[in-house]
């Protein structure tokens, strides 16, 4: 038992739990108790995320080196139990209108963030395996949670089917490498690559395993699946899959590329680049002609996750803070603006289509001004917080000499300045006359506070600082 | 008193603190209407006014504090921000002093301009100009290139949303234009910010984005070849020079008057400032090897937009080419880099501010009585409106550049300090001199004499008091600054120096 540290993974291991009689509670009760379970599910997230940022330290590894427990993977578990925890806040509402509000919606994204957790502390090959597939069969099963819509079926599917063909990949690279290394723990590859140096099979495991997980954050050109999904899932799992898995996925990337494979940062430094290169041109092309604001938003994903491979490909500890400080800008950002999203009810359903956002900038003052401040912000226009985020993004790569992708990532954001302009644009320029309804309270909130966020954070010293520290704090772990 | 005050920071906050006040007002009465609504829009006119007008107060008394017999920057304020050596730190000297003045001179007029040209949404309107207000002082003081970056970009915003809001027909198209050009260009510009982070971390041994220590870097000439070019591609967009100014007439003429007032006076002179500011002691060399590229490209503007402003059939497109021209002596003079080129830059960009924002003026007088800005619309003005044909004379005047006015002073200047160093540049400046006397005098003519051969003209009014209130301080400067300039050049004559002695010192010439 010595070796198993199980008090490090508490966290996990009440996730894991609570899910699990969830579950049994929501089978053996014939009426309806999803909002209960809900908010059982909601208060276990918040617990989650606080006892993962303060019982994780001492750091340490747990099932004998399966599971790693450091200031970076407390950081992300953090956000994620956070984002989880609001997602699933959010969706309550959407869900009792649109007669989809089961139990398992709840205990699902309980399953898929414990998956995430494990993604995240993976020290091992088949840990990371497990959290993979762990969190992706959740939420293969909550884009399709709307059973009775074609969309959300097709959504699912399709998410399905291509979600296997890249878990197949990550498979094939996980194998490539025990083959040519002997091993699957992070330690033991980084010393047999340090050892040994490379092989072809090698790099060819590493490469494999790279475009595995970059379907995960829908890098191009990965990125086949995300508009439909993000379109045809229900909203509020939508907003779900753009917050929490994106900053699981990346995290795990990011430990993968530093830790066993930190030694041969020339061979990935080419994938992650090329992933990001095609990443921010595809969004910020490709979201040019789309109606949908939730393809929109779909697009706008691919093109931020190219940003935030950027720093990683840097490949420096200032990269992953980068890279950290980004995504959590990013996470507050989208989770404010699907917040917006889910507010916007005209009197036949959900405003999904751009147009519809007409005449919001005189019914409903307030949102508008949110929306415009998150897409202000991820068009990175100073003073918004998405401005900092690109610049401590791009800083690390400038440092690695890799100024000419930053420009580049200059440009595809200034492309990417079009459609957020044409959001604003409709909002405050057209003369609508779309009537929305008054919405929810815990929405309405949830977006002004995320758009305070936004304007407000940086403009007092202190904060700006002290969260750069624990940032810092954050991305030594992996180093 | 004044000594302990942060007066730069409070320039910046009032501003804000007034647009959270509006804003607080349009909370609590979010529901009135009728007549409600139309007190609430005066009342929040009356905020705006008052809050500018405290802003311009304060302005005057940090320039009659300001000490003009040293080049070193006055009231610095330093505060670490961001970590990294990226600070909040403001400071001003004789080159950028005024600016700020002339920002905070001309917010009060545009807000009282407004009054009655804004049909709806005043308040929020109010809101937008106090915010920009606050950002355009924001850039003339930043001395951290970060900060000085995130004001010059955030400025796109509230004009953005002026000109999209309030402005004319094809204002989607125009708003857009105008953040795309602009935006484009300040990325390149962020990016060489980022390389001279760097750049300066390795030299100096500390990281650091202190613009004031950045600028004794000296840098491998041919990296400043291309943080040149970048920062280039920011200012030419803004400043505009020709040929990425075709975003400037679309702007202008879609932008509502104040919109255009604050266009012409001030975000153009962003440009020039920062050539002054970074282009020049930060990249001497690269500057020495790209001046015959300025002056061909301000030759080009001189005398092109000259030709292209004679041809326009709309008011504001013409005074916008103009103003293209006008910024041709800026760019000039800057880049002869001798005492008479650089103080003639400054001169010229302020009288500039001044004349422009006041034919914008003009313009807006008659667009709003009659709806139109057609030249041919016009006609015989003089017969019904003397006051008004009286100022329209005084600015256009002042435009051609004719002695007296401010506007002579900045051409004479630029063009005296061009001559020294390139005889064939002056030459080409003289002659679009001449065509601005063609354009300015043909629309001149065009609107106030001739016979009234329109009838809808029968009934116009002349200017009403807010209007003379409102023009009447520009006329005054532009002859104050006309017969005596050493106003403004005593301010900058030292910093001016002080910038080309370093200038000098650094493309090895000595001073």
């Amino acid at each position: 038992m010595e070796n198993l540290n199980l008090h490090l993974v508490w966290p996990e291991i009440l996730l894991a739990i609570s899910a699990s009689l969830l579950l049994g509670f929501g089978v053996s009760k014939t009426q309806n108790r999803a909002p209960l379970v809900r908010i059982i599910a909601i208060g276990i997230l918040v617990v989650f995320a606080l006892l993962s940022y303060i019982m994780g330290s001492p750091d340490g590894e747990a099932f004998k080196g399966a599971l790693v427990v450091d200031s970076f993977g407390r950081y992300t578990k953090f956000f994620i139990g956070i984002a989880a925890a609001l997602g699933l806040l959010l969706a309550g509402n959407y869900l009792e209108r649109e007669k989809l509000d089961h139990y398992e919606f709840s205990v699902l994204t309980l399953y898929a963030v414990l998956g995430m957790s494990i993604m995240v502390s993976a020290n091992n090959l088949l840990s990371l395996y497990i959290g993979v597939e762990m969190q992706s069969l959740a939420l293969y099963v909550m884009a399709a949670f709307n059973r009775d819509s074609l969309r959300a079926s097709e959504a699912g599917l399709k998410y399905f089917v291509l979600g296997a063909l890249s878990s197949g990949l990550l498979l094939y690279g996980i194998s490539l490498i025990y083959g040519f290394t002997g091993t699957l723990d992070f330690n033991n590859i980084a010393a047999s690559v340090q050892a040994d140096g490379l092989s072809i099979g090698l790099i060819g495991g590493l490469v494999f395993l790279l475009c595995g997980l970059a379907f995960k954050i829908s890098a191009a050109p990965f990125h086949m699946w995300t508009p439909d999904v993000y379109e045809g899932a229900p909203t509020p799992v939508t907003g779900f899959f753009a917050a929490a898995p994106k900053f699981a996925a990346i995290a795990l990337i990011a430990r993968l590329v530093t830790g066993p494979f930190g030694d041969i940062s020339a061979q990935w430094q080419q994938v992650i680049i090329a992933l990001s290169v095609m990443s921010m041109l595809i969004g910020a092309i490709g979201a040019l002609q789309q109606t949908n604001i939730k393809r929109l938003m779909a697009y706008s994903s691919i093109a931020n996750m190219g940003y935030a491979l950027v720093p990683l490909a840097a490949g420096t500890e200032a990269g992953v803070r980068g890279m950290l400080i980004f995504m959590t800008i990013y996470l507050i950002t989208v989770v404010g603006i699907f917040a917006c999203i889910l507010q916007m009810r005209i009197r036949d359903g959900m405003v999904e289509r751009i147009s519809d956002l007409s005449g919001l900038a005189k019914n409903n003052r307030g949102m508008a001004l949110a929306m415009t401040v998150f897409m202000l912000s991820l068009m990175g226009i100073p003073p918004l917080l998405g401005f900092f985020g690109k610049l401590f993004a791009f800083l690390p790569a400038v440092q690695a000499d890799l100024i000419w992708l930053v420009v580049l990532a200059l440009i595809a954001s200034v492309i990417g300045a079009f459609y957020y302009l044409r959001i604003i644009k409709t909002m405050w320029f057209d003369e609508g006359d779309t009537e929305f309804v008054i919405p929810v309270r815990s929405l309405s909130w949830t977006s002004a506070i995320s758009a305070l966020l936004l304007v407000g954070i940086v403009l007092v010293p202190f904060i700006a600082k002290s969260g750069q520290n624990w940032i810092a704090l954050a991305s030594s772990g992996l180093f | 008193m004044l000594e302990n005050m942060p007066i730069l920071s409070l320039l910046i906050i009032l501003p804000l603190l007034g647009a959270l006040v509006l804003m607080a007002m349009a909370r609590f009465s979010r529901n009135s209407t009728g007549e409600a609504r139309a007190q609430l829009d005066k009342n929040a006119t009356g905020v705006a006014l008052l809050i500018s007008v405290g802003v311009f107060i304060l302005s005057l008394l940090m320039v009659f504090q300001f000490d003009s017999t040293t080049a070193d920057f006055q009231f610095v304020e330093r505060v670490e921000w961001l970590g990294g050596g990226i600070e909040y730190h403001l400071g001003v000297d004789g080159i950028s002093v005024l600016f700020v003045l002339l920002t905070a001179f001309l917010t009060p007029l545009c807000i009282l301009a407004s009054g009655k040209s804004i049909e709806k949404n005043m308040l929020d309107y109010m809101v937008t100009f106090l915010i920009m207000e606050a950002i355009m002082i924001g850039v003339f003081c930043a001395l951290d290139l970060i900060l000085f970056y995130l004001f010059f970009e955030a400025v796109l915003i509230p004009m953005f949303i002026l000109i999209g809001v309030w402005g004319g027909k094809e204002r989607v198209y125009a708003s857009y234009k105008f953040f795309l050009y602009t935006l484009l260009g300040s990325v390149l510009m962020l990016a060489a910010v980022l390389w001279i982070y760097f750049y300066g971390q390795s030299e100096l041994g500390v990281a650091t984005t202190d613009i004031v220590r950045l600028q004794t870097l000296d840098i491998p000439a041919k990296a400043q070849t291309w943080l040149w070019l970048a920062f280039f591609a920011s200012f030419a967009v803004k400043m505009p020079m020709w040929p990425v100014h075709t975003w400037l007439p679309d702007a202008h003429v879609q932008a509502p008057t104040a919109g255009s007032v604050i266009l012409a006076g001030i975000l153009l002179k962003m440009g020039g400032y920062g050539f002054l500011r970074f282009s020049l002691p930060m990249f001497p060399d690269a500057s020495v090897k790209f001046t015959p590229l300025i002056f061909a490209l301000s030759v080009i503007a001189i005398i092109y937009t000259s030709l292209v402003a004679y041809r326009q059939k709309d008011i504001k497109k013409l005074i916008a080419y103009s103003s293209v021209a006008h910024m041709g002596f800026v760019t000039m003079g800057i880049f002869a880099v001798n005492a008479q080129g650089i103080q003639g830059g400054i001169f010229q960009m302020l009288s500039h501010g001044l004349i422009s924002g006041a034919l914008f003026f003009c313009v807006g007088v008659i667009y709003d009585r009659m709806h139109t800005r057609e030249i041919a619309f016009y006609g015989g003005l003089v017969k019904r409106m003397p006051i008004y044909a009286f100022f329209l004379m005084l600015f256009t005047m002042a435009n051609v550049g004719l002695p007296g006015t401010s506007g002579f002073v900045g051409e004479i200047l630029t063009m005296v300090g061009v001559y020294k160093v390139n005889p064939w540049v002056a030459a080409g400046a003289a002659l679009g001199m001449i065509l601005s006397a063609v354009y300015a005098l043909y629309l001149y003519r065009a609107v106030i004499f001739g016979e009234p051969t329109n009838e809808k003209l029968a009934d116009i009014e002349d200017m009403n008091r807010t209007e003379i209130m409102v023009l009447a301080p520009l006329a005054i400067f532009v002859i104050i600054l006309g017969v005596y300039p050493s106003l403004i050049t005593d301010v900058t004559a030292v910093s001016v120096d002080n910038l080309i002695a370093n200038f000098n010192a650094a493309i090895g010439q000595g001073s």
